[in-house]
């Protein structure tokens, strides 16, 4: 039988993934991008579990919400990427602090 | 059983689908990867009942995310094997912090099987009626009780769009573009003079 438990164990393994793969893309802020959309995810599932587990719907509501954020975190990182690469030529992130102004 | 069977197909599709996300080379295979962990995502929470989250994540993720992830992608022309140069490094403090991670979970999980720290329960409110389809639930729900917060999320969309296309966008010069408010300005006599000259001599303009 499937309980909330699998749900959680699921999603915690999912949120692990996303902070490995922010550690271990350091330079590669696509890479780093992606791995927050998982992170993300893993929220949402969580959320859902939850929602679903205590007959509420509200988690479903705010998982909506984190969806939403989620998209625009998207679309304005993936803005500042381009302007950055536009700028420098490369996406390299380990020198981001001369983004000044 | 045919849960089981759905559950831990999707749960292990997406566990996997997410370890190629993130070690998978070429970052349009991530992107690829990240498209098959969505649609595994959303299968769990089909599994659970959660159909307009499910169909939601597929159609906000999948159609427009993941899309726009390989539009930026496949955009910059730059060589993605660089930028992998600290991988081997980065890896015995990540894997660190994931064992670190998974512990605090797992404590955290164990501590809720033993008995879990009861912060109330669901006052029924929100609760989903019975025989009622969970998209018709999830709307009475979004356009009663939480109609401002509905709105506020369209305000983010709204700014974050806007803020995309004032980042991104760039002035084109144009030499022959119409300047309307110079055109109605023009009056006849600036533009217009009647002049007499002399014979065989010129007008100076």
């Amino acid at each position: 039988m499937i309980g909330i438990e699998h749900y959680l164990v699921v999603s915690s393994i999912l949120f692990v993934m996303g902070v490995l793969g922010i550690f271990l893309n350091r330079k590669n802020v696509i890479i780093i991008l992606m791995a927050i959309e998982l992170i993300l995810l893993a929220v949402n599932i969580n959320l859902v579990a939850f929602s679903a587990f205590l007959g509420d719907l509200t988690g479903q509501i705010f998982a909506m919400f984190v969806l939403t954020v989620a998209a625009g975190e998207a679309a304005i990182g993936l803005a500042i990427l381009v302007i950055y690469f536009r700028g420098r030529g490369t996406i390299a992130v380990d020198d981001v602090n001369r983004m000044k102004g | 059983m045919i849960q089981l069977v759905a559950f831990y197909l999707f749960a292990s599709l997406l566990i996997a689908a997410a370890a190629m996300v993130i070690f998978s080379r070429n970052p349009v295979h991530s992107v690829l990867w990240l498209i098959v962990c969505f649609f595994n995502a959303a299968g769990l929470m089909v599994l659970v009942g959660a159909e307009f989250i499910a169909m939601l994540l597929v159609i906000v993720y999948v159609g427009a995310v993941a899309v726009l992830f390989l539009f930026v992608v496949m955009m910059l022309d730059t060589v993605f094997a660089e930028l992998r140069a600290g991988f081997i490094k980065n890896v015995p403090l990540g894997i660190l912090l994931a064992i670190v991670l998974v512990c605090e979970l797992i404590l955290g999980l164990g501590a809720y099987k033993a008995g879990a720290v009861t912060l109330g329960t669901p006052d029924g409110k929100a609760a989903a009626a019975a025989n009622v389809p969970n998209i018709q639930a999830m709307g009475e729900l979004l356009y009663t009780k939480y109609i401002f917060l509905f709105e506020s999320a369209g305000l983010i969309l709204l700014v974050a769009m806007v803020g995309a296309i004032v980042l991104t966008h760039r002035k084109t010069f144009s030499p022959r573009a119409q300047n309307i408010g110079q055109q109605v300005r023009r009056r006849p006599q600036d533009a217009v003079r009647n002049m007499q000259p002399e014979t065989g001599k010129g007008v100076e303009l």
